[in-house]
């Protein structure tokens, strides 16, 4: 090649730079993420998950200035008999519960804790499995099998049974239920993270960056890591729903909160049981809103898999 | 002994020099699958040599041989592959890492699959930049724009913060190429490239492969089944079944006398424009499943019209070798077949014993 060649090369690569910076970054074409977003807000069952989740987090937020009475003070006791708990009157949207506790307030109040506990357990538990499952999935060989058998130990103990364990080994509070439950959903979390993983490894894309030379590490996080995790996030909103009705069990159990008196959905659940026939209502409202709540996440699970996922572009 | 040959009459130095090379699927309590079988050839500087044959004669195995990405487990790897007369069976991965993208490259089948959803052209085609030419971000930017504009994509530098799925499949391929091409490798391997392309696609797309080849140098191995992409583009054309080369002929060669009778098959299973309507085509019988093994006799003999007693080993008592048939040409057939001396001129005329 000539010099004068060369020269004319360099002046068209500095002529199409200087086009290429002309153009903000990332204006070109529309990411992952934003035409996932872009997809969702078109999407009916979306937007109803969304705004489920939406309004019970502002509950959540807001209980004190919501709730219209104390979810501790008890009130109307003269009314609660044994065969007889007054239902809906002026003052009580829902009547009481047999200790005559406004059944209304305490359902808002209770937002708080189910939220809490189920949120906050599944960060934990889909953080610790997806690093388990990054080490099993990017190593493969002697470490996969390592890291899946200890996976594996964690998921021969039925799932209650460890939650029982772990919270009573580390003393029966919040922050213990919480790790119970997340160390419950760490197999999940691993065992998904390592399969898509490993189907991704092996597609084409993956292989045609071997065949350029890229690095291993950045084959694994810069393109197998960005395509495996839509499995993830979804199963993530998905299992906050688990963790609340897990939250639930456990405290039905008496492992959950130490503070019997504070509201919970699940141990409001609980303990409506012995009043089942007298006031179904009791149960029926906390079981309905566990129902709803989860149902919400689902709802927004389903459409961010959808809108995640490349095959369902539209 | 065959690559040297072949290597002599290219009239230079090869780039790549793949000798013996076989390859063995082990799988625990199953028999092994021997998929490559002693398979040489060698690739010139500007030189385009085919890889031709059905699906599952060995074709991308041998590809994936080369570039040294078939899985460790289960996979036995023999013979010798050089690139630049550096051997790469056995080298280590660091090596390999190197010299992939940057020595030598692979454009695979589907353009679609073949690039990552998830990130943007750009991201794929400056980590390539980054990867072996360490170049700053604001020269890669410019250097892929660059790129993408000499595959003939059209508004590069928009196109570069596009994902894979705006653009079309035309496109991807180039882009594809474009990301094969960065290094300015010495060795192109093009997997099938125009297989998953529209016909008006596939032509561009060869005689863009054709513009880049002929203009740098690079040395080519097209992998396809296609014959029409062979006329169009290969200099020298390896007719591979059933894991091992049956032919080798120049394409002109190939073309007017096909000696043996699976390329014979090949050939006549294309239709013409010429035959005139309502011409049946003619199918090899029977499929690529019906192969026996070599060690057996020749593979192809069960589906050859021209097979004889002596095709198997048990009646002749040696394998079928690889053997000199004129200039430039070698075959693997004991009756191969014949064309009259008058048409064929010097080079086809003597009959094989």
């Amino acid at each position: 090649m000539t010099a004068s060649l060369g020269d004319r090369r360099r002046e068209r690569i500095d002529a199409l730079a200087a086009r290429a910076g002309a153009l903000p970054e990332g204006d070109g074409g529309v990411s992952l993420v934003k035409s996932a977003f872009r997809r969702l807000r078109r999407n009916p069952v979306f937007l109803i998950g969304a705004v489920i989740v939406v309004v019970f987090l502002l509950v959540a937020l807001f209980a004190p200035w919501l709730a219209p009475r104390d979810p501790y003070a008890q009130s109307l006791l003269s009314e609660v008999r044994q065969g007889s708990i007054p239902g809906s009157r002026e003052g009580y949207p829902l009547g009481v519960d047999q200790l005559g506790r406004d059944l209304f307030s305490r359902l808002i109040y209770g937002s708080r804790q189910s939220l809490l506990i189920g949120v906050v357990s599944t960060v934990l538990g889909a953080v610790a499995g997806m690093m388990l499952g990054v080490l099993a999935g990017a190593f493969g060989g002697l470490v996969d099998t390592l890291v899946m058998r200890f996976v594996d130990i964690i998921l021969s103990v039925p799932g209650l049974l460890m939650a029982i364990s772990i919270s009573v080994l580390l003393g029966q509070n919040q922050v213990s239920l919480m790790i119970a439950i997340a160390v419950t959903q760490i197999p999940l979390f691993a065992r998904l993270l390592r399969g898509s993983m490993l189907v991704q490894r092996d597609r084409d894309y993956a292989v045609a960056a071997q065949a350029l030379g890229v690095r291993r590490r950045n084959v694994v996080l810069g393109h197998v890591l960005p395509n495996s995790l839509s499995p993830v996030i979804v199963q993530a909103t998905l299992s906050l729903a688990t963790a609340i009705i897990e939250a639930a069990a456990l405290s039905f159990l008496g492992l959950g909160d130490p503070d019997i008196s504070r509201p919970e959905w699940g141990a409001m659940l609980a303990s409506a049981q012995s009043v089942l026939s007298v006031r179904a209502e009791l149960a029926i409202y906390p079981a309905l809103c566990i129902i709803v709540v989860a149902l919400g996440f689902t709802l927004v699970g389903e459409s961010l898999r959808e809108a995640l996922d490349p095959k369902f572009r539209r | 002994m065959t690559s040297a040959m072949t290597s002599a009459m290219a009239g230079a130095v090869p780039v790549l020099e793949v000798e013996e090379l076989a390859v063995t699927f082990t799988r625990r309590g199953e028999a092994s699958t021997r998929a490559v079988d002693g398979v040489s050839f060698a690739v010139a500087p500007g030189e385009t040599i085919g890889l031709v044959g059905e699906s599952g004669c060995g074709k991308s195995v041998t590809s994936l041989a080369v570039m040294g990405l078939l899985p460790r487990r289960g996979v036995e790897v023999s013979g010798s592959v050089r690139l630049d007369g550096e051997e790469l069976l056995g080298a280590s991965d660091r090596t390999l890492r190197k010299l992939r993208g940057a020595d030598m490259a692979m454009v695979f089948q589907d353009p679609l699959s073949s690039l990552n959803p998830t990130v943007t052209i750009g991201t794929q085609v400056t980590e390539v930049l980054y990867e072996h030419r360490h170049m700053a971000k604001k020269d890669a930017v410019a250097e892929a724009t660059d790129l993408l504009d000499r595959v003939g994509i059209p508004d590069p530098a928009r196109r570069l913060g596009e994902y894979p799925h705006q653009l079309s499949g035309g496109m991807r391929q180039r882009a594809l190429i474009a990301m094969a091409l960065a290094c300015s490798p010495r060795l192109l391997i093009a997997d099938e490239p125009t297989t998953a392309l529209d016909v008006t696609i596939q032509a561009q797309i060869l005689e863009l492969l054709r513009e880049l080849v002929l203009g740098s140098g690079t040395a080519l191995v097209m992998i396809t089944h296609d014959l029409g992409v062979v006329a169009g583009l290969c200099d020298r054309v390896h007719v591979m079944y059933a894991g091992k080369i049956i032919e080798t002929a120049d394409r002109h060669d190939l073309f007017a006398r096909p000696r043996q009778p699976y390329t014979g098959g090949l050939l006549a299973s294309v239709p013409r424009l010429d035959a005139g309507r309502g011409t049946p085509l003619t199918p090899i019988r029977g499929s690529a499943r019906d192969a026996i093994p070599w060690a057996e006799g020749c593979a192809f003999a069960p589906r050859c019209d021209n097979a004889e007693d002596d095709c198997l080993t048990e009646v002749s008592g040696s394998t079928v070798p690889l053997e000199y048939d004129g200039p430039g040409r070698e075959l693997r057939c004991r009756h191969p077949l014949q064309y009259p001396p008058a048409a064929a001129g010097a080079t086809a005329s003597g009959v094989p014993r």
